[in-house]
């Protein structure tokens, strides 16, 4: 009987160069995520800090929004914020119940078809369009011939958010279980009344979620909006007819101005810009995490 | 997954006719108005095309060729979009460049590095980039940003002054609206988008694959080398140009931060002028043919994002298909 000699085998980590080089990766990935976090919060700071000075009640209710040189404190932004939320609005109540239809359809009807891949490829496609161009194609088909218009503006919105609404709730659509579906054939449902009385409340949570954070990015849009909408400096109640503004397109021109006053109110303006965005961005994360029954 | 060939069980409810028998009226209609919802993504994109083009039509036959020269002054009926084509493809560039190594870093670090509870909040302030609006970008980047920036570019420029390849590419700043101040905010807004298609294709790796390369001893880098990169060139190259899709369609935060001169230079550290922010710029005083040109300039990016995302979703989805496939 001999004794064997057993070479000795190192089962944790693999020392020296190999090592290092790894943590050396592993490092700069964490160190990719801090470059990521400084302009992050350099521009939420920035954005807080001057916009916090900036706004009060009557910034925020008050009209009509003030010429360039007007120091802050005088009139308000109303008109703009007003324009915003209705304009925004007006897109979501066009584009939302569109895109669910559309997702329905690449879902629950088109399936592997080639009408339902080439439109689920496209809109993949079109959410790659330029915001500029939805805004100088709503100008050329509408604004031409109906003239400017809140109307107008919620259509260039409603064409940016269409593709997103549509692939977000086909992805929520496909998570929704077949037996559910196979489940309610048995029971002699029609097709139509299957989709809208069981598939579609299963993922009406992630579809709603999806189309809040659509909502969200095209309240932020300035581009579609420069040559829909015009500017105005009072409040346009009619979103139909008439020039109107909004929380963006008014930053946008004021960015630009050497007055202390008109910056001060861009800042303003942005700070509110982003409450509305990171709002809806917060009931969308709530919604999901109250509501989504099916999820990867 | 249902599809219309199996639309048989949908035979009214309690009828005793076969199951063959024609659906109800308020079922047809359904699907008729889906299919037409579904279609109507085609329908804009084919009138985009249309209406604009028709309305630059004009620019494109009195110019001709003329197009593609530098010399754009709408005073002398002259436009000619070379510059802003130029400068759409450097700004575009260099945010590819900053924004790439750092999103897909930033996947890595997401798929293959932290657990899955860390990566989610990870993920949320990630995409906090994202909901930023342009134009908060371009209002922080022209106030804040900008003059910070003017400050560095000036020490730049006279450490490389008299050198022969950097002067011409870091020389002669005049403010901190550039080239390069706009292809960085770039830069940040397409960070989230690349990150997250990147983060999709690495998780498509099988994680048998990567449990292969760990058994074998390898250390995370390597198993990354060895096994996560070579599965996912192509979706990260697709990624890659869907993020320089969006940094070329990029408008206000661009407007607002490039410095709004139409020329042609190497110097990055210049003024310069890109196709969509001239577009946001010049569009309001603009009528007749200046006004066709300015949507001509929209049609041609129109064109080149449509063909990049069609190039881009081509090779993810291949990439994709290919991986289920295997």
């Amino acid at each position: 009987m001999t004794a064997t000699e057993q070479p000795a085998v190192n089962l944790r980590e693999p020392a020296g160069w190999r090592r290092t080089k790894n943590q050396i990766a592993t490092t700069l990935m964490a160190l990719s995520f801090v470059i990521v976090l400084i302009p992050l919060g350099f521009v939420l700071f920035t954005v807080i800090a001057k916009g916090a000075s900036a706004i009060s009640w009557s910034f925020l209710t008050g009209g009509p929004i003030p010429p360039n040189v007007v120091p802050i404190g005088i009139g308000g932004m109303w008109p703009a914020i007003y324009g915003t939320l209705v304009i925004t609005g007006l897109a979501a109540v066009i584009a939302v119940p569109l895109g669910v239809l559309g997702a329905i359809y690449v879902n629950e009807y088109g399936g592997r078809g080639p009408l339902a891949q080439v439109v689920r490829f496209m809109s993949d496609v079109m959410t790659g369009v330029p915001s500029i161009v939805m805004g100088l194609f709503i100008f050329s088909i509408w604004v031409l011939h109906f003239g400017y218009s809140g109307l107008a503006g919620a259509f260039a919105l409603a064409c940016l958010m269409l593709p997103v609404v549509i692939r977000s709730s086909e992805e929520m659509l496909k998570l929704v279980p077949d037996p559910l579906r196979e489940a309610s054939y048995a029971l002699g449902a029609t097709k139509s009344r299957v989709t809208l009385t069981v598939v579609l409340p299963a993922a009406i949570g992630g579809i709603v979620s999806g189309a809040l954070l659509a909502i969200a990015r095209a309240a932020g849009e300035t581009a579609p909006l420069l040559f829909t909408i015009l500017t105005v400096t009072a409040t346009n109640a009619n979103v139909f007819k008439g020039a109107n503004t909004a929380l963006s397109t008014q930053i946008f021109t004021n960015a630009t101005q050497p007055y202390l006053g008109a910056q001060a109110r861009a800042w303003g303006a942005a700070l509110t810009l982003i409450a509305i965005a990171f709002i809806l961005m917060i009931v969308a994360r709530m919604v999901t995490a109250r509501f989504t029954r099916y999820s990867r | 997954m249902s599809t219309a060939a199996q639309a048989d069980p949908a035979a009214p409810a309690g009828s005793a006719s076969p199951l063959a028998h024609r659906r109800p009226l308020g079922d047809r209609i359904f699907q008729i108005l889906a299919a037409a919802a579904g279609v109507l993504v085609l329908v804009i994109l084919a009138l985009i095309a249309i209406s604009t083009s028709q309305q630059a039509s004009s620019w494109f036959s009195t110019q001709g060729w003329k197009i593609f020269t530098v010399d754009w002054n709408p005073a002398t009926n002259s436009f000619g979009a070379l510059s802003f084509i130029y400068g759409t493809i450097i700004t575009a560039a260099i945010a590819i460049i900053l924004s790439v190594p750092i999103s897909v870093a930033m996947a890595l670090l997401l798929t293959e590095v932290v657990p899955r509870r860390w990566a989610r909040p990870i993920v949320y302030v990630v995409d906090l980039l994202a909901v930023v609006p342009s134009v908060v970008w371009g209002l922080w980047g022209i106030l804040v940003f900008a003059p910070w920036l003017f400050n560095i570019y000036t020490s730049i420029a006279s450490g490389v002054k008299g050198i022969p390849v950097l002067d011409a590419l870091f020389g002669q700043p005049v403010s901190g609206a550039s080239f390069f101040t706009c292809g960085i905010i770039l830069a940040f807004m397409i960070t989230p988008i690349v990150t997250s298609l990147s983060r999709e294709v690495f998780a498509t790796v099988p994680a048998i694959d990567k449990e292969g390369a760990y058994a074998l001893g390898a250390t995370r880098l390597e198993m990354i080398r060895g096994t996560v990169w070579p599965h996912s060139q192509g979706g990260v190259v697709g990624a890659v140009l869907l993020g320089l899709g969006r940094a070329m369609g990029e408008t206000i935060a661009a407007a607002l931060v490039i410095g709004s001169s139409p020329v042609i230079t190497s110097h990055l550290f210049a003024a310069g002028y890109d196709m969509p922010a001239v577009i946001a710029n010049q569009f309001g005083e603009a009528s007749g043919e200046f006004r066709a040109a300015l949507i001509g300039l929209g049609v041609m990016l129109f064109v080149i994002t449509i063909v990049i995302n069609l190039i881009a979703r081509g090779v993810v989805e291949r990439s994709a298909r290919r991986k289920r496939g295997a």
